[in-house]
């Protein structure tokens, strides 16, 4: 039976970008409801009954988030949407962006309604440029509609919402450095405390959302917490967008109930439809780069034998010694004829790369680890040398300002932990190692 | 007030107060060395990591221990709080892997940089770091760059410590200097590389804590073991006046601002007073400076750095991983060391 859809059910229908099919399809619905039979306070315990997790990795509840939200006398609060969507395997918020914009418009202004912010800022990422249009073009229409601006709905709140396009910057993504940009400044990321709750942007209380948490609020308020929080298993209640990619049939963006089984979501044909061209599953990184990647055994099963769930715990079952995290859904899978360590280097560039350089071990270890394993690619490397990856990446872990180091650091402690062997014949046999899948295949080194 | 317990030693200290400051106010050993942190610059630190410490009870309210390492120097006590510097051997590593990574790109030819002997890198190197560095690639390099006539910019040394860009912003006006690019290849910049003429610029070389901002009108003159630092003062009406001298015989090399024990500089000064009065009649002079024990000009430098260094190789080497410490605190008592 298929799952509960809430935030896709009609991304299928012709024209749901515009605000006339969208209203004609319940649209804006939430929000009416929101202003006119609902208390802002209401709308808070809704969403903390709903038990809504943070869409955009780390997982922290909605509803508590919101509560911490500093409210001083006459200091303007904020409401800023993340939408810079840069971990690579996520794709999600542009494709619901993309679909149906108005969903996110709606969502910034209910829950706009419900944290007193009289303003508030979509930050999208610079290669999102035609999606940045297509969201100032649905905000437009709202404002015509009398949905944005001065006494919405008659209600007597007055919004504002602006779309502020990035420079394209990873960084950026992280939510004090994507206040800092947001106030034209260079996207470093803040020293914490202070939190944005107490002091966000332009040092006014702030609450930063993912452009999918903010969505959800339109199915929480207008089914209620409650319902919400029927679906799903255990803390991880409601649905969950999936960034499906790599060596899969069905590549894309599934909206789950969580708790799926992870191999339904790979196999069955109502999300994934198995591995391409019938090959066997290696490995999968289940919630975006920078999450710990596990062989397929354990992918399907914990540690302890027990069907793997799409959902935080089942995913985060036996932390990082048998488990991952789900991260922002970002679900990469790889077959058996992925080289692990070719595409741990990839992800090695990818930080290097997008490290901001305030701190120091990630500004230089990040440049190390990949140098290192370009290295280890080339048939230069040696044993010596993974194990000094492996010094490196602890050395960054939990010592840096923001978790940027933290996930450049985890897909090389996890490829290490679940793939040492590999590793160890690049040392051995890197120069002979050109063709990867004719080598795999010649030396039987998958045995799944 | 709050009362912290840092390496075994309890002191009360007002609400508000880092860890680091409640490390300074204990004094000796278990300070926390710092890199970037400048006690006269506001939002300084944070950047470098060297100042890392365990916090092992959070505080009497909430004892659960700090989930990782923190910057001293941007964390603030709490009251019953714990922490662990020298006690702690993964701090220890941890430190002796920022250390690492703050030399792995950073050229290691100490015999011809100006900072050599008055460099806070090399301290740290010789007191927290490992004998080798384990970096095998090629370093980055960046071309040296004239900031006006008085300043020059040598980015390969630079450890991005972001205390010139502080400098530059609260006590010269007109922000022209920052930060461009970004991860390690960020490099210190002028607007367009504007020359900064402001009459505190000056300052951004007393604050640099290595070789990345050298006095034009200095370099190369002579090594700092060669000079002799004398404290005078004179009535200036721009900035404090209170500056060091560095005579060799009778001449005056160099004027800079006087430091304290951490390298960290007191009162700033103008360049009038740093580039225009070179002249022992412009200045009265107040006597010798009192020098550092981790000066090269000190007599017995590196002498008195051994016994630290002694105490952190023996603390990171002689345990293993997470295990408690059994070394009595006696022997981290800063009235023992010295
Ligand atoms: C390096 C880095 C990049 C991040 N990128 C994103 C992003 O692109 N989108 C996003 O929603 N959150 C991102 N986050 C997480 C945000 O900091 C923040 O936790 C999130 O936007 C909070 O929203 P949520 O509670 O709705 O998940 C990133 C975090 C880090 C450390
Ligand atoms: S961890 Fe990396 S990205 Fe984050 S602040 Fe430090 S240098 Fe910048
Ligand atoms: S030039 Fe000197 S003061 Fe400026 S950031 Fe670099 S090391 Fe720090
Ligand atoms: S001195 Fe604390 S981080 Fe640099």
């Amino acid at each position: 039976m298929a799952g509960k859809k809430l935030l896709l059910a009609n991304d299928h229908i012709e024209g749901i970008r515009s605000l006339r099919v969208y209203r004609q399809h319940g649209g804006y619905q939430s929000l009416e409801k929101a202003l006119k039979q609902m208390t802002p306070e209401q709308i808070v315990e809704e969403v903390k009954a709903s038990g809504l997790r943070g869409r955009g990795g780390a997982g922290f509840p909605t509803g508590m988030k919101w509560s911490f939200l500093a409210k001083p006398e006459g200091v303007a609060r904020y409401l800023v949407c993340n939408a810079d969507e840069s971990e690579p395997g996520t794709f999600k918020d542009r494709y619901l962006m993309e679909r149906i914009p108005h969903i996110l418009i709606e969502g910034m202004i209910a829950s706009s309604f419900a944290l007193g912010a009289r303003t508030s800022y979509i930050y999208i990422r610079g290669e999102y440029f035609y999606v940045a249009r297509i969201l100032e073009q649905a905000i437009a229409e709202a404002y015509e509609a009398g949905l944005l601006g001065k006494n919405i709905l008659n209600s007597g709140f007055d919004h504002d919402c602006y779309v502020q396009v990035g420079a394209g910057a990873y960084i950026c993504g992280e939510e004090t450095a994507l206040l800092e940009s947001l106030e034209g400044k260079r996207g470093n990321p803040r020293i914490k405390p202070p939190f944005p709750a107490v002091a966000g942007l332009y040092g006014c209380p702030t609450v930063v959302n993912n452009v999918e948490t903010i969505a959800a609020v339109v199915p929480i308020i207008r089914d209620g917490g409650a319902a919400y929080a029927s679906i799903g298993i255990g803390k991880s209640t409601g649905t969950k967008l999936i960034s499906a990619s790599g060596h899969l049939n069905k590549p894309g963006v599934y909206e789950i109930e969580l708790g799926v089984p992870v191999e339904e979501f790979i196999y069955s044909d109502e999300y994934c439809g198995g591995i391409r061209n019938g090959k066997k599953l290696k490995a999968v990184v289940a919630g975006g780069s920078s999450v710990p990647i596990l062989p397929a055994e354990l992918i399907l099963k914990t540690a302890n034998g027990e069907p793997r769930l799409m959902s935080y715990e089942s995913l985060a079952d036996g932390g990082f010694a048998s488990g991952t995290m789900l991260g922002s859904g970002g679900f990469i899978a790889m077959d058996e004829d992925t080289s692990i360590v070719k595409n741990l280097w990839n992800f090695s560039r990818f930080y290097h790369h997008e490290s901001c350089g305030q701190c120091s071990p990630c500004r230089e270890g990040t440049g190390w680890m990949e140098k290192i394993l370009h290295k280890i690619l080339d048939g230069n490397g040696t044993l010596a040398d993974v194990d000094l990856l492996w010094d490196i990446q602890s050395k960054i872990e939990g010592k840096t300002i923001c978790p940027l180091g933290d996930a450049a650091a985890w897909p090389v402690a996890s490829a290490i932990r679940h793939f040492r062997k590999e590793f160890e014949e690049y040392v051995k046999n890197g120069k002979n190692i050109r063709d990867v899948k004719h080598y795999y295949r010649l030396n039987n080194l998958v045995e799944i | 007030m709050a009362k912290v317990t840092i390496d075994g030693i309890t002191i009360e200290v007002p609400d508000g107060t880092t860890i680091l400051n409640a490390a300074r106010m204990i004094g000796g050993d278990i300070v926390p060395p710092t890199m970037c942190y400048h006690s006269k610059l506001k939002t300084s630190g944070g950047y470098c990591r060297t100042c890392l410490v365990k916090v092992s009870k959070g505080s009497e309210k909430d004892p659960r221990p700090m989930p990782k390492p923190v910057a001293s120097c941007r964390t603030n006590v709490m009251d019953g709080m714990e922490v662990e510097n020298l006690l702690s051997p993964e701090i220890l590593e941890a430190r002796a892997g920022v250390v690492e990574f703050l030399l792995a790109n950073h050229p290691l030819d100490c015999p011809v940089c100006d900072q050599a002997g008055e460099c806070d890198l090399q301290n740290l190197a010789y007191e927290n770091g490992k004998v080798a560095t384990r970096y095998e690639f090629q370093k980055r390099e960046f071309e040296k760059i004239d900031i006006g006539d008085k300043i020059q910019l040598h980015m390969t040394r630079c450890i991005l410590c972001y205390r010139c860009v502080k400098t530059a912003d609260q006590i010269t006006d007109g922000r022209v200097h920052g930060v461009l690019n970004r991860g390690d290849v960020s490099e210190i910049s002028t607007y367009i590389q504007n020359a900064i003429d402001n009459d505190f610029s000056g300052n951004m070389i007393d604050v640099c804590p290595v070789g990345a901002l050298t006095d034009k009108t200095f370099r190369f003159k002579s090594r700092v073991w060669y000079t002799k630092p004398v404290d005078a003062h004179r009535d200036c009406p721009k900035c404090s006046g209170k500056v060091r001298l560095w005579y060799k015989g009778e001449e005056v090399l160099r004027v800079t601002g006087r430091k304290d024990q951490y390298g960290e500089v007191q009162d700033w000064i103008c360049n009038d007073c740093r580039y225009e009065k070179k002249n022992t009649s412009d200045w009265v002079i107040e006597g010798p400076s009192h020098v550092l024990r981790d000066s090269v000009i000190s007599a017995n430098h590196y002498e008195s750095l051994k016994a630290l260094k002694a105490t952190i190789d023996r603390q990171r080497k002689g345990l293993p991983h997470g295990h408690k410490t059994t070394l009595g605190h006696g022997a981290l008592d800063p009235n023992n060391t010295h």
